[in-house]
């Protein structure tokens, strides 16, 4: 059995501001139940320009420009304080809406997306430049439709209006006279689902020396559902990202657990490339569009701008130990169980101490945990305080009540062991995987030698169950000694020649 | 406060009277545990739930509160909630709490 490693993680996100207003919950629900409020009127002039979204640090961290820890050198609130920022990172990019609203028209295999002559004809020499889009890609925008037709659409025939720049540029149409399932709404939910799912594996796969044939299975885990009628959850986003990536000999399935989904889909990842089931295997979630602007009424009612202005995705590749890259420790994962009950105590035992139990290691032997990486700008004018931070304490409490830690030690442990919230609140998105990109680095350069990711998720909103939910699980650094590294010198091809070479001279003298 | 919970508060009130109801908070924040207080006295704030403009008066603590804290067994309380008593700012929740007791609750015990 191989040990599953972490080899690359990548990071989008999407500035879509003309989507908070027209697709956001917060804004449609606000749009049919109180037409006339003041939230509505002053929503528009507390949007972000992409310039603006590209400067702020947090989202620079998000995708890989600046660590973590840098924000600490910057004053709250850091929307006050903007950095020179890339559109570009390390991890990916961030991405403007024009641009996806053209990957939502690629990623559409059943011509549901229309968008305008006029916009596609412009579109199409901006997206020539990006270098992770083909000629036979840019292709599929086709021609575009008159102005007229996308209005007739929206109008007449219950389409989703695109917008951009405050103008119709586009639209999704539904994809079934009567399916709820399939009206134009939920399409477009799932095709930015889809397109920002593909944006991140197109990044994930620029980064790495696997091939695209090489990948064999997909598991999305974002927090969307595609079916008709007859199954609402039918699937299967990961095949169709997969499609759209060019994973020719993939398939896939996806993994549900609200912000748990992607903690669940990398133990699982793990699992199956250590029972050598599937040798690499790509988790993906993309972005949501319900999430745009979701605390928005509070922002605007504080006078800051909307925060939630960008959807998010990322990739991560699990493949066999190649020698070099992190190590998932399967044998120390935490799991929140149904008898494990609600309070946080209990949650944080369940989560934390008894995989490190499992293993004789204590709270202070993993150098970094990633938890729920909720951006403070954002949650704390929206009353939910800094959610990263309570979850470092919380883990700290533990260690002081298991003698592990003096109380006195508590914030600094904070300090030591954690790090400030730079992830949008997409829900699954900030929850455990944002560290992955960073921890794979610093652990391959032995700056950090083990790391925690949690996931958890609030199962109870799906009215389902009463029970929360969480996974974690541990990244350490490779210790294989027995592996074809990279960097060893050792050549695998090489050595089955001169085996291949000793055993045809054996037989020729064992014929003469 | 979420408006499922608003509904279900709404509805112990109902079925057993407000002077039977006592609303348990576990909000991490002072400014949540007050602003759920004040939904269960005062009415929803954002009047956005079912207790919207209804003034239950009810009494209301937050799970660190010494009120609810002496009356609970004191093993469960430091299996259960001890951990978050060391992480949460006590004194700011129960000053939050007082305020919207003192203003807003009907029973004066």
């Amino acid at each position: 059995m191989t040990n599953p490693v972490l080899k690359n993680a990548s990071y989008i996100l999407v500035h879509a501001p003309d989507m908070i207003v027209h697709n956001g919950t917060t804004a449609t629900v606000e749009k049919k139940t109180n037409q006339n409020s003041e939230y509505l009127e002053k929503l528009r002039d507390s949007l972000r320009s992409y310039d603006e979204v590209v400067n702020y640090a947090p989202n620079q961290v998000f995708i890989g420009n600046r660590t973590p820890e840098s924000l600490n050198d910057l004053a709250m609130p850091w929307y006050t304080q903007p950095v020179k920022g890339d559109r570009y990172g390390k991890f990916g990019e961030i991405m403007p809406q024009d641009e996806f609203i053209c990957m939502m028209k690629i990623s559409d295999v059943f011509d549901l997306v229309k968008l305008s002559q006029s916009f596609t004809t412009e579109l199409k020499t901006k997206l020539a430049n990006h270098k992770l889009f083909s000629e036979n890609e840019i292709n599929l925008l086709k021609e575009g439709e008159p102005e007229e037709t996308i209005l007739s659409l929206v109008v007449d025939h219950h389409s989703e209006g695109i917008y951009h720049d405050k103008k119709l540029v586009g639209c999704v149409k539904k994809a079934h006279d009567f399916d709820t399932n399939l009206n134009a709404h939920v399409m477009f939910e799932n095709l930015v689902a889809k397109a920002s799912g593909v944006l991140a594996v197109k990044h994930l796969m620029a980064q790495t020396d696997i091939s695209f044939d090489e990948v064999e299975y997909v598991i999305e885990c974002s927090e969307e559902a595609c079916g008709d009628m007859n199954q609402r959850g039918g699937g299967n986003f990961a095949k169709a990202i997969a499609e759209g990536s060019g994973f020719l000999n993939a398939t896939g399935s996806d993994t549900r657990g609200f912000c748990a989904g992607p903690t669940h889909a990398l133990i699982s990842a793990a699992a199956l490339v250590k029972s050598g089931v599937y040798k690499n295997v790509v988790v993906v979630g993309g972005g949501a569009t319900a999430k745009l602007g979701m605390n928005g009424k509070d922002h605007v009612k504080k006078g800051l701008p909307i925060l939630e202005d960008v959807l998010g995705g990322f990739a991560v590749l699990v493949s066999g130990d190649d020698g070099i890259s992190p190590v998932v420790n399967l044998s120390l994962v935490g799991r929140h169980t149904v008898g494990t009950g609600s309070s946080p105590q209990a949650v944080i035992t369940a989560l934390i101490t008894q995989p490190l139990d499992k293993g004789g290691l204590k709270i202070t032997d993993v150098d970094k945990y990633s938890v729920e990486m909720q951006n403070p700008d954002i949650t704390k004018p929206a009353g939910a305080g800094d959610v990263p931070e309570a979850n470092y304490k919380m883990i700290a409490a533990l260690g002081v009540k298991r003698g592990e830690l003096e109380k006195a030690e508590l914030m600094n442990f904070v300090k030591k062991h954690g790090m400030p919230g730079f992830a949008p609140t997409q829900g699954h998105i900030p929850s455990g995987v944002p560290f992955i990109g960073f921890a794979i680095d610093q652990i391959k350069s032995s700056e950090l030698s083990r790391v925690m990711i949690v996931g958890k998720g609030s199962l109870f909103l799906a009215r389902m169950t009463n029970q929360f939910d969480g996974v974690s699980f541990v990244m350490e650094k490779n210790k294989s000694e027995n592996v074809c590294a990279e960097n060893s010198g050792y050549d695998e091809s090489q050595v089955k020649r001169l085996i291949a070479d000793a055993m045809r001279k054996l037989a020729e003298n064992l014929t003469e | 406060m979420d408006l499922e919970n608003q509904k279900r508060v709404k509805d112990a009130v109902e079925l057993y009277g407000a002077e039977n109801v006592v609303v348990i908070i576990g909000a991490s924040e002072a400014e949540a545990a007050g602003l759920a207080a004040e939904t269960v006295t005062a009415g929803d704030p954002t009047f956005a739930g079912p207790l919207a403009g209804v003034e239950l008066g009810l009494r209301v603590y937050h799970a660190c509160e010494p009120e609810f804290k002496d009356e609970v067994n004191s093993d469960l309380y430091e299996e259960q909630i001890s951990m978050m008593e060391m992480v949460l700012d006590v004194d700011e929740i129960i000053s939050e709490m007082q305020t919207i007791r003192n203003e807003f609750c009907k029973f004066n015990d």
